[in-house]
């Protein structure tokens, strides 16, 4: 690598702008991948229940949250709430 | 039975119908009853590329809709008794190529050929989806590039779900990659992604890696598929690749930058 390609390149020294975009294509593979194995219906899943709990208890937007997995002959459907604690809640 | 292959890869423009010439011309030469079905309504290019089009008469569409039969819309290549080419039509209406059409049309070919090869559009609409559908291998074409790889790897999300393979639980496509437009000297100074790179994310079955060439652009201006011109790099790597498809083990080439002496530089041009 000549000096001016040291320069130029992002990363510095070794690193081309090619392992960014190795890097970024790992996350967002694995996040495609994620994705499309998981029902249409969950984003909106996840916003009825966030709603229901909240004519209930005061908790954050991001208090639900789903996760799917599909093994050979059945999904699992995990949803894990979080509340607040108590003293805050008093 | 023939075997039907889909060359396929999200992405526009990467290489896709270069491939299916290539690959279709490179299967009859060696003696196997080829056809190639050009899927990409209303954008026809293969012909072009075949160097066929001043002969189509009747299409793909036509078939399908009755208005013609097989034989009739067959373009049989004059370079090469054992290949055929079926012409996209070119009219507006995507919805002109029906899943039962295209099934009744692979099965008629079935019957006389060994290969048929689908040059898919670009996309994950209808005339892709109809392109894939009923194969049973895959070549996802891809660029060294973020945008090409991502979409190659939501084409294997839906070769995975939305094929007659899939749907039926019959045994899944199997899937090849075909690295195109790669240049090594590129990937040495690390501007471009390289072959393990993309090997590491989509770990597929690596058919060849087609080199960046000028003899692609002369070979479609030329209106002859590249694999017929043997001293050029990709005509080679494409060689490369029906060679591994059909089972023979080869190196891989191509991968290394060339030493570019002033002595290769005179001879080369
Ligand atoms: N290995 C290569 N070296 C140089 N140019 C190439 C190479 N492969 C393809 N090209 C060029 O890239 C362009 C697109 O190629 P091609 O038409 O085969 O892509 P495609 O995937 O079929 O496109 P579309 O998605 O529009 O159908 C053409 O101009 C072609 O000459
Ligand atoms: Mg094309």
């Amino acid at each position: 690598m000549g000096l001016l390609d040291y320069l130029r390149s992002p990363g510095g020294a070794g690193k081309g702008s090619a392992s960014v975009a190795k890097e970024r294509l790992q996350i967002l593979v694995a996040h495609d991948r994620a994705a499309r194995d998981r029902p249409s219906y969950l984003p909106r899943l996840q916003q009825e229940i966030l709603a229901v709990i909240r004519k209930y208890v005061e908790v954050d937007n991001d208090a639900v949250s789903v996760h799917y997995e599909q093994e050979d002959r059945h999904e699992i459907l995990e949803l894990n709430i979080v509340l607040p604690d108590p003293e805050s809640r008093a | 039975m023939a075997r039907t292959i889909v060359i396929t890869s999200g992405k526009g423009g990467v290489g896709k119908t270069t491939t299916a010439a290539a690959m279709a011309m490179g299967l009859a030469q060696r003696g196997q009853r080829t056809a190639v079905i050009d899927f990409d309504v209303g954008l026809r290019n293969l012909d072009l590329i075949m160097g066929c089009e001043r002969r189509v008469v009747y299409d793909f569409a036509n078939v399908i809709n009755g208005e013609a039969n097989l034989n009739q819309a067959l373009i049989r290549d004059k370079r090469c008794e054992h290949l055929s080419i079926l012409p996209a039509s070119q009219t507006r209406d995507k919805e002109a190529l029906t899943q039962e059409g295209v099934g009744q049309v692979l099965d008629e070919l079935g019957k006389t050929y060994d290969y048929i090869v689908c040059d898919s559009p670009a996309g994950i609409e209808h005339g892709a989806v109809m392109a894939m559908f009923f194969a049973d291998d895959a070549v996802v074409v891809t660029n060294p590039e973020v945008s090409s790889v991502r979409d190659s790897d939501r084409m294997l999300g839906i070769l995975a779900s939305k094929s007659r393979r899939a749907l039926e639980n019959d045994e899944p496509i199997r899937e090849f990659l075909l690295l195109t437009r790669y240049s090594p000297e590129r990937v040495a100074r690390g501007e471009m992604l390289g072959v393990e790179d993309v090997q590491e994310i989509l770990s597929l079955n690596l058919l060849s890696v087609i080199p960046e060439s000028m003899a692609v652009l002369n070979a479609s201006n030329a209106g002859n598929p590249v694999i017929l011109d043997h001293e050029s790099d990709a005509g080679q790597a494409y060689a490369d690749m029906v060679a591994r498809y059909l089972g023979e083990e080869r190196p891989m080439h191509f991968l290394e930058p060339e030493r570019k002496g002033l002595f290769s530089r005179f001879f080369r041009g």
